[in-house]
């Protein structure tokens, strides 16, 4: 994914200036490169694996969810990870949202599959007021919204250290953490995984590198539902246009075969015309 | 370019043409009545292209301005909402944001197909500024599109380019307020720029009416550079150039396609994922790919003109960057005027061959600078490429290249250079055009 997009920028500017130059990366202060990973969702092939979106679903709200929001994601479109519209509606049931009654008073009820996922804080300084003035940020654009998104969440979920690895000189507020990842190595967020500590409905052994692959997964499947669907389409435009441009090459052959051995079209063209008009 | 009248053949058609010649005018515009040089490349697909780019580019965008809502706090929303809930509206939006792209791309080969064809000279001296006016009517609406979705990068880049104006003497101030519709980037700015995003590509296709009316008077260039000399240079354009534009098309959707569809964020900056929050800067402000040689430019210049041992500044480094940047593509329009080569085609042209090369590395450089923070190194390359940016249009080609270069001679006709050692029919008698 990551050498891909890379190449294609060099491609863009090699076909625009006519020259091979690679985009200047845009590399964060002081961050470690994210790990590579093998997702399956990668590549023009790439498929969902359901079972680690549905673990990373998991992981969400059992630990995510305590501070980060999950915007524009209704309870509805899990259906699309495979689950079933039952289950689905039990999932949207375990969840309490806001709602005016007929009286205009704000009481409380069970989410409905239209709904999204609550968000865990009523607004920005509630949730500033509770993590350190620190803002979690939304979680359902984070792996669109980060240098190489994917990896990203699966190294920064394993790039905290133990305290006595910690660089010399790096001064650490309180309510900061080190980690690898993080632009300038200082995250208000505090190691959250630790292993076992999701109980897996399918069995899977929450080690801490299995639920980062499963949140990381989950994670681009909420930022870009459309990403499986899009390649597969992409797959077929491509081969419309390829069998479609090897018709038009031999058509453009044909056409200009007698122009390329010399015949004059156009002075024929305006042969006829004169004698056309001598007619008239 | 006289070319050869529609004449309808049935009676219908007779009596159709006689009240709204449209046939007729089609037929003279891009059918068999409409004469082209025989020898032009794929490289002469591109302005098909552009006409192409600007079409998808109004399709995808009226049915994006049917759902996204210009409004500060919910722009980025209605984006998001297009994006997961109209139907196929990732598909319109990665179209229309990657097709800005593909516009550039394609719009940059164009230029540079002429600078190296000489296109530019007579009798084409209008067509080639009327390109000019499209690209900087281009640029303020790709500008004023990547606002839209109110992303960090959307508000930090409007932020920074509306920021310039302020740097024109005694009335820049004024301008930017107005620019913005108050006194920095907002509400009022997202809606106006919203409204001149929509408004300015109907005039880009009024400025590409006139671009191509003014190409079908003289017809057009060709890789020879030279003048037709009679119809068996030249052949109509409909069947051989329809075809060949046709397949053109097809070749380019698919590189369009892998963009679409394989990597469609990749030519975006991912902080334009995180909404607009004018407390938090971010670390670097980077315009969109296609910005970056004139961002460049804009930045290159870090010193003051001042009066020595007067501390009194002449002009400040922003405003000699703003000129600079400005001045990078106004010295398009000179072009004409400031080659003075009678040949066209860099063909024919030994030493400007080489030099058109050395402004490509020098726009490759400008842009590869352009995406880099204005520390180290990066500053110097920078006045270095746009030093040599000016030199080249300024120095070289008006003063040196006269006096240095011996043009090679030229053919006698298109079709003589291009039947040159193929068997075929003899060279027949050279027609005068009509």
């Amino acid at each position: 994914m990551r050498s891909c997009s890379k190449t294609v920028r060099a491609g863009v500017l090699a076909l625009t200036m006519g020259l091979g130059a690679a985009l200047p990366a845009q590399a964060a202060g002081g961050a470690k490169e994210p790990m590579d990973v093998d997702f399956q969702f990668e590549g023009p092939f790439g498929t969902w694996n359901y079972p680690s979106i549905q673990r990373g679903l998991q992981v969400y709200r059992q630990i995510c969810s305590s501070c980060h929001k999950l915007e524009n994601v209704p309870f509805r479109t899990l259906t699309q990870i495979g689950f079933s519209e039952d289950e689905v509606k039990a999932i949207a049931e375990q969840y309490q949202v806001d709602t005016i009654n007929d009286y205009g008073e704000v009481e409380q009820k069970p989410a409905a599959t239209n709904d999204e996922f609550p968000a865990p804080f009523p607004n920005e300084q509630a949730a500033k007021a509770a993590n350190n003035n620190a803002y979690p940020p939304n979680l359902s654009l984070i792996t669109k919204a980060r240098e190489h998104g994917p990896e990203y969440v699966y190294s920064l979920m394993q790039g905290y250290v133990e305290d006595s690895e910690i660089p010399e000189g790096v001064n650490l507020a309180p309510g900061q953490y080190y980690n690898e990842y993080m632009d300038g190595h200082k995250i208000s967020m505090p190691r959250q995984l630790y292993p076992m500590m999701v109980m897996y409905d399918d069995g899977t052994e929450a080690t801490v590198e299995q639920m980062s692959r499963d949140i990381a997964n989950f994670l681009v499947w909420a930022a870009q539902p459309e990403m499986i669907d899009r390649k597969r389409m992409g797959i077929n435009v491509l081969g419309f246009l390829f069998i479609l441009s090897v018709l038009l090459y031999m058509t453009t052959q044909k056409v200009w075969k007698p122009v390329k051995e010399g015949a004059t079209p156009w002075k024929d063209i305006i042969e006829r015309d004169q004698a056309n008009r001598q007619d008239a | 370019m006289a070319g050869v009248q529609y004449r309808p053949q049935s009676g219908f058609m007779q009596w159709m043409e006689s009240r709204l010649p449209l046939v007729g005018f089609v037929y003279s515009a891009v059918g068999k009545g409409y004469p082209t040089p025989r020898n032009l490349t794929y490289l002469w697909n591109f302005g098909f292209l552009a006409g192409v780019c600007l079409v998808v580019q109004i399709a995808t965008g009226i049915v994006l301005a049917m759902h996204y809502v210009p409004d500060a706090t919910m722009a980025f929303q209605s984006v998001e909402h297009i994006m997961r809930n109209v139907n196929y509206g990732w598909l319109l939006r990665y179209v229309h944001a990657n097709g800005a792209s593909m516009f550039f791309i394609v719009v940059y080969i164009h230029i540079f197909r002429g600078l190296y064809y000489g296109s530019y000279k007579a009798p084409r001296e209008v067509l080639w500024m009327l390109g000019v006016v499209i690209l900087l009517l281009m640029m303020a609406t790709a500008f004023m599109g990547y606002v839209l979705p109110w992303g960090q990068m959307s508000f930090w880049g409007a932020t920074v380019i509306t920021g310039l104006f302020s740097a024109i003497p005694v009335v820049g101030e004024q301008i930017q307020t107005l620019l913005l519709g108050g006194f920095s980037v907002g509400d009022p700015a997202l809606n106006r720029f919203f409204s001149l995003h929509y408004l300015l590509p109907f005039v880009i296709l009024g400025v590409v009416i006139l671009h191509v009316w003014a190409l079908h008077i003289p017809g057009s260039n060709n890789p020879l550079g030279i003048d037709v000399k009679g119809p068996q240079d030249q052949i109509p354009f409909h069947p051989y150039y329809t075809v060949k534009d046709g397949l053109g098309i097809v070749v380019f959707f698919m590189f369009f396609a892998l963009f679409v569809f394989f990597a469609p964020n990749s030519l975006g900056h991912p902080d334009n994922y995180i909404p607009a929050d004018p407390l938090v800067t971010p670390p670097h402000i980077v315009p969109e790919w296609y910005f970056l040689p004139f961002y460049a430019i804009l930045r290159s210049i870090t010193f003051d003109i001042a009066i020595p041992f007067t501390g009194i500044t002449l002009m400040s480094a922003k405003l000699l960057g703003v000129l600079a940047m400005f001045a990078s593509i106004l010295i398009l329009f000179a072009l004409p005027w400031l080659d003075r080569s009678p040949v066209r085609s860099c063909k024919f042209r030994p030493v400007y061959r080489i030099f058109f090369w050395v402004l490509m590395v020098d726009c490759v450089l400008l842009t590869y600078v352009g995406g880099m923070p204005a520390e180290g190194i990066w500053p110097t390359l920078a006045l270095i490429g746009t030093i040599y940016y000016f030199f080249h249009f300024l120095v070289l080609l008006p003063f040196i290249l006269p006096r240095i270069e011996k043009p090679e001679p030229l053919p006698n006709s298109i079709f003589e250079a291009v039947m040159e050692g193929k068997s075929g029919p003899s060279t027949p008698q050279a027609a005068p055009a009509e």
